[in-house]
């Protein structure tokens, strides 16, 4: 067969190259990706230790103490020692709020203890099942007893010693608590380091405050307070405070804790409050699970309204509680358990902790105390936080700094002692996701060294004078905050709503809009006057609640920390002489925002206080026509700079990046492949093959080869392979083994040969949203190649779209996009052009044109090559043709060679006849009958001349052509696939 | 067919070059470092209704959220709300707000929209095939792609804030921007830090485009690619807001997406941004090279 001779000897066949780069860009790929993973996993270093803790061994212990006055009450005391897993190892004495017992502080027990202190857990006399009764930390019982603690502590073997009997031991405690460690620091030089939180300096001036003064307030710290004698009875808190004493349930230090900075989410927050009892893991800790057994009626007599307090501590109560006045026994008593009485003999360096939310215990008398410690030469660190009695206790930050603070001082770490300092927590107004808390540290407290002074700003007030009047039995009255509202999470954010003054009541004061965003930190001062009103009801005396808010552009008030000042003004003349008073307000951390302003409210009743009875007219006035606000500049507490992890993780990421994409450079820059016999070859096909996984194979072995000039057909029924082939010519698909080689130059994707070749494969691909001129201009500007060589305007000529060029392709019927397309494929004038179905959509004329279009085209000396499945349109079009099935090569040659020749067929009305007639011929070979086809070789003679012989032998002929040996044998291809 | 006529003429076609002049065998005036250059796939990309309605919708929305203030309720500056309040305190709160509407969602999709679409709609279109016939390497389309989706994610980016600041200090003034904390700071200040957001913003998205890219590369179907990665960030969200996950949680890419919210206070703690642009570059890297990767040995079929 002429096919075998065309499958063409001089073409090299080239091997199939050994293909070992797949492999190796794959090894690569793999490696970079688990470089990529592996620094994705540095991650890992950013996440904290989140490992399980290591379990804490406790030990429950009854400690017998002997205390009292003369030394001769047995007490004895209920504690849990918490053992670190290393030991011997510096001890921490951990005291329990008021109505709270060791129980409630087992978790920061266990938290210390993780950390590596031994911890002493204990529930003081008259709390838990400590035996004894109640005597408000006084000197010759609680902190009698807490110093035989210490006693105890240092014959421990678990505990590190200074000396005999000196064990190095830390002191905390919330509350009552953290009095108790100020007053053991103050009492016993054994204490090395406290962390008081939230608690009192003046017993008196917390549960009777007095916050005016006739005198000047000569403290220069933030938030001092006026501390006046003969104040207001705080009701609210003091009856709270009784209570749980008396029940010993309950307990007034907050469970929830305070946010921080850095939290996101409230419900992160509330995890492992404070006081949570850890029962049932067998520890040795039964029955601590149940509320603190209350001893309603103690073994040791006096009344039941008494509870577990001692017979003088509650007649103190008593007596305070029905009159509203402390008599001078009552505030002795108060006195003598208040740290403000040995402030001045601690010399362990203090953390002291207060909440901004505290009610109880304000800013103020950790002010106090840091003011005494500081005067005395001691060491002292002020922290204020966002909880307190209403807010909360302190977070896990602040816990750990309290760890920080006794790992320095107790040398359990290394590293610089924490030494003065004051940090305050800002809490924002707004919040994105729960509450949002910002750290302020200053490098010293205020007012606390001779040259140092707290920075005040003066805010002008403005109101006249106003008259107001106390209601008999002092109700209604006004509402500033709720005391024991600090058990429910939030409630502290309540009270700041809650603020309500009775009409009548209050003189008001207003400040002028602030224009910027002001941060008051501490206790405003303001100086008023109050007067009697002649004429009217008074008692020489005047008690004010003094209040400042923050008052929105709308008009909404907020109280911050829900504090308000007590005063009580005595000596008022009758006549209406104004007396004068400096008010302390409570202490705050509050900005206020630009738009708001101040708002100074003194009303004469409040809820949380013992309100006079009597009624009385007041007149009161601003005497300074401004308030003094308190600043504390400093800095943020920074988040220590940028993480050393994810900064190296960046780095690895980009250098992986950077090192993958060279690779891949160098390796493309070594992929050329020639052939430089085959310079001038258009295209060469061989062995090529393609199949998938699934078993189809598309192109098998297919091998021919295109010389200048040509247009080549490549013909087969739909599904032959025809598309593949030219896909792979084009770089697309890559084949499964085999090569094309263009101009010499073996294909691959993105090969540089590739654009010597101009191609239109299966659909047009259009920009839908250009016009069809755009669509060209812009694909020949994605080429890069000069404009010049575009040749657009012949492109556009034989696509012969006339003024649709103009229009949106999207709007294009099928002709015209194949037609464009076609025209696209001609930009530049291609050396090879192909085209995978041209005429499809084409009507007849336009058939006709693009056939003179590609006889034109390689005619120039460049190569054209169309693929088809009508044989008509190939024959028509091409000079050469390459038959395709099933993805093999089942015929190739020139469309002369297999449609023409010798062999002619003629339509005939008796083909029996013809065959006769055409036999009788001279040098006529073959003649074969098929219905009423009669096939013949004419050997030379020209059709004509046999046409003539039929006619003469009385034959109709209806048609006389070259005999299709070719389209046998294509029709026959076809049938069979339509068999299929 | 009307306007096509007939009567065709042939134009004269001058003979091919005798000897192609390039070394590596291209045609004249064929170089792989001039094809499809940026600004070619600007044009072809800028002209797209898709891009320009994007576009157009960002730089509405401040406009919407100025609408919507206006007509919800008039009681501004309740300072126990959300940000919400905190927008109309001023033009630059407005801004931080508006980042804070869109930075979860909307940016997300408009990313994922840019890189989702560039190569998978060119496939749908077959544009793709003549396009790498031309012929553009394929790493080398696949970066212009990248590149060009990165300019316009960058400038929707940068347009959302701009608009919005016009608008918000044309609505609400030029006061201080007052952060979550609680702190104010000047206008120069605020514009600077909301300018660190963007910038954070931009870097946090990467992991998206690369996400979106590699869906791009791996279907023909645009609609699939830019949904995939949007499905994802979805995903991600949801499982951060699990808090049973724990630390776990910071291994999501979504995880640090509010964490440019740091940068409104007085000191920057730039943990978490560092953070969140390891992770993002971390996903980024891994996706975009499995993209680039994924197109250099695909067989175009589309």
């Amino acid at each position: 067969m002429r096919q075998d001779g065309f499958r063409s000897p001089n073409v090299a066949v080239v091997p199939p190259p050994p293909r070992r780069r797949r492999p190796r860009r794959r090894r690569l790929a793999v490696l970079a990706l688990v470089v990529a993973l592996l620094a994705l996993a540095g991650i890992v270093g950013w996440s904290p230790d989140d490992a399980e803790p290591a379990p804490i061994a406790t030990r429950d212990v009854q400690i017998d103490v002997v205390d009292g006055p003369a030394k001769d009450q047995r007490v004895q005391i209920d504690a849990t020692f918490y053992l670190p897993e290393r030991v011997p190892a510096p001890a921490v004495l951990i005291a329990h709020g008021f109505g709270g017992s060791k129980d409630s502080v087992a978790d920061d027990a266990r938290e210390l203890a993780r950390r590596g202190f031994v911890a002493l857990a204990y529930s003081a006399r008259g709390f838990g099942r400590s035996t004894g009764q109640i005597a408000l930390n006084s000197p010759d019982y609680e902190v009698a007893d807490a110093q035989q603690l210490l006693d105890w502590l240092a014959r421990q073997p678990e505990v590190t010693t200074d000396g005999p009997g000196d064990p190095r031991v830390g002191v905390t405690g919330a509350s009552y608590g953290g009095a108790l460690a100020l007053l053991l620091a103050g009492t016993d030089r054994r204490v090395d380091a406290i962390a008081p939180v939230m608690t009192y300096n003046d017993l008196v001036q917390a549960l009777v405050p007095n916050a005016g003064t006739n005198g000047q307030v000569t403290a220069r710290t933030p938030a001092a307070g006026a501390f006046a004698a003969d104040g207001v009875f705080k009701r609210g808190w003091a009856g709270v405070f009784f209570s749980a004493g008396l029940a010993g349930g309950g307990g007034t230090v907050p469970r929830h804790e305070a946010p921080e900075p850095g939290q996101r989410t409230p419900d992160d927050s509330n995890t492992g409050g404070t006081g949570v009892p850890q029962g049932g893991s067998g520890d040795g800790q039964d029955g601590g699970d149940r509320p603190a057994a209350p001893s309603a009626l103690p073994s040791t007599s006096g009344p039941a309204t008494c509870g577990r307090f001692r017979p003088e501590v509650c007649q103190a109560y008593v007596e305070v509680a029905t009159t509203g006045r402390a008599s001078p026994a009552a505030v002795e008593l108060l006195r003598r358990s208040s740290p403000a009485t040995v402030t001045d003999r601690i010399h362990a360096p203090t953390l002291l902790v207060q909440g901004e939310q505290d009610t109880l215990f304000g800013l103020d008398q950790a002010d106090a105390t840091a003011r005494q410690i500081a005067a005395a030469g001691g060491t002292v660190k002020v922290v204020w936080y966002t909880g307190g009695h209403d807010g909360g206790a302190p977070g896990p930050a602040l816990r750990g700094q309290i760890g920080d603070w006794f790992g320095a001082y107790l040398g359990r770490q290394d590293g610089d002692e924490p030494g003065n300092g004051f940090e305050y927590a800002v809490q924002g107004a707004l919040r994105t996701r729960g509450p949002s808390v910002r750290t302020v540290v200053s490098p010293a407290y205020p007012g606390l060294e001779e040259s140092s002074d707290t920075e005040r700003r003066s805010l002008r007030l403005s109101g006249p004078a106003q008259v107001v009047l106390s209601p008999p039995g002092g109700n209604p009255a006004a509402i500033s905050s709720l005391p024991g509202l600090s058990a429910v999470p939030g409630g502290a954010g309540l009270t700041g709503g809650l603020a309500l003054d009775p009409p009548g009541q209050a003189a008001t004061f207003t400040s002028d809009t602030l224009e910027s965003q002001l941060l008051v930190t501490g206790a405003p001062q303001v100086r008023l006057r109050v007067s009697a009103v002649p004429g009217q009801p008074h008692h020489g005396e005047a008690v004010l609640f003094v209040k400042l808010y923050d008052v929105g552009p709308d008009g909404r008030r907020t109280l911050p920390g829900g504090g308000v000042a007590p005063v009580r003004v005595t000596g008022l003349p009758a006549d209406g002489t104004p007396v004068e008073v400096t008010v302390t307000l409570p202490g705050i951390v509050r900005p206020v925002e630009s738009g708001h302003r101040l708002q100074l409210v003194a009303t004469t009743t409040d809820e949380g206080y013992a309100n006079p009875v009597e009624p009385a007219v007041h007149r009161v006035e601003l005497a300074d026509d401004a308030v003094s606000v308190p600043l504390v500049p400093g800095r943020r507490a920074s988040g220590g700079g940028l993480p050393a992890g994810p900064v190296f993780g960046i780095a690895t990421v980009v250098v992986v990046v950077a090192l993958v994409s060279l690779g891949a450079a160098v390796r493309r820059r070594y992929s050329d492949d020639v052939d430089k016999d085959l310079a001038d070859v258009p295209l060469v096909i061989s062995e090529l093959t393609k199949s998938y996984p699934g078993g189809l194979t598309a192109v098998d072995e297919l091998s021919f080869r295109v010389e200048r000039g040509q247009v080549l057909g490549l013909l087969g029924p739909n599904g032959a392979g025809k598309t593949t082939t030219l896909r792979m010519l084009m770089g697309l698909v890559r084949p499964t083994s085999g090569e094309i080689r263009v101009f010499g130059r073996r294909v691959s994707p993105g090969a540089p040969v590739l654009s010597r070749i101009g191609s239109f494969v299966e659909r047009s691909g259009f920009l839908p949203h250009l016009t069809g001129a755009d669509n060209l201009r812009l694909y020949w500007a994605a080429t890069g190649r000069p404009a010049e060589q575009a040749r657009v305007d012949e492109a556009l000529e034989i696509a012969g779209l006339g003024k649709a060029v103009r229009r949106k392709v999207g709007t294009y019927s099928q002709g015209m996009r194949q037609r464009l397309a076609i025209a696209q494929a001609m930009l530049g004038l291609p050396d090879l052009l192909v085209l995978d179905e041209p005429t499809n959509g084409l009507d007849p004329p336009q058939i006709h044109h693009m056939r003179e279009v590609l006889r034109r085209y390689a005619a120039t000396g460049r190569t054209v090559l169309v693929s088809s499945h009508l044989l008509a349109e190939v024959e028509q079009t091409c000079t050469h043709v390459v038959v395709m099935h099933h993805g093999r090569l089942v015929a190739a040659g020139a469309v002369g060679d297999l449609v023409g020749g010798d062999e002619a067929t003629f339509r005939v009305d008796d083909a029996e006849r013809a065959a006769g007639a055409l036999r009788e011929l001279a040098g006529v070979g073959e003649v074969t009958v098929d219905g009423e086809v009669v096939h013949a070789n004419l050997a030379g003679l020209s059709r004509s001349a046999a046409v003539a012989a039929l006619v003469g032998a009385g034959v109709a002929v209806e048609q006389a052509g070259p005999r299709r040996r070719l389209e046998d044998t294509f029709l026959q291809l076809v049938g069979e696939e339509a068999v299929e | 067919m009307s306007e096509a006529g007939t009567a065709y003429t042939l134009p004269e076609l001058p003979g091919p070059v005798a000897e192609p002049p390039n070394p590596d065998g291209s045609a004249t005036g064929y170089r792989a470092r001039h094809t499809l250059r940026l600004r070619v796939e600007l044009a072809r990309q800028l002209r797209r209704r898709r891009t320009q309605l994007t576009l157009g919708f960002l730089a509405l929305l401040p406009f919407l959220l100025l609408l919507a203030f206006e007509l919800g309720s008039d009681e501004r500056n309740r300072r126990s709300g959300g940000l919400v309040d905190l927008a109309t305190a001023s033009g630059t709160n407005f801004v931080s707000f508006a980042l804070f509407a869109s930075a979860n969602f909307l940016l997300v999709v408009v990313v994922a929209l840019f890189f989702g679409d560039t190569v998978a709609s060119e496939a749908s279109w077959s544009s793709l095939k003549y396009l790498l016939a031309v012929p553009v390497p394929r790493h080398r389309l696949l970066r212009q792609k990248a590149v060009v989706s990165g300019l316009l994610s960058l400038l929707g980016l940068v347009l959302l804030p701009l608009v919005a600041l016009g608008v918000g200090v044309a609505w609400y003034g030029l006061g201080e921007l007052v952060t979550p904390a609680g702190e104010a700071m000047s206008l120069g200040a605020g514009v600077g830090r909301l300018a660190l957001a963007v910038g954070y913003l931009a870097l946090h998205l990467t992991w998206v485009a690369g996400l979106a890219l590699l869906l791009s590369v791996s279907t023909d179907a645009p609609l699939g690619a830019v949904g995939g990665a949007v499905l994802a960030s979805i995903l991600s969200q949801i499982l951060d807001s699990i808090t049973a996950l724990g630390d776990l949680r910071q291994y999501l890419p979504t995880h640090y997406t509010l964490a440019w919210a740091d940068l409104l206070t007085t000191d920057v703690d730039w943990g978490d941004m560092t953070r969140g642009v390891f992770s993002a570059l971390a996903y980024a890297a891994v996706f975009g090279l499995l993209a680039f990767r994924r197109f250099a040995t695909k067989d175009i079929t589309s």
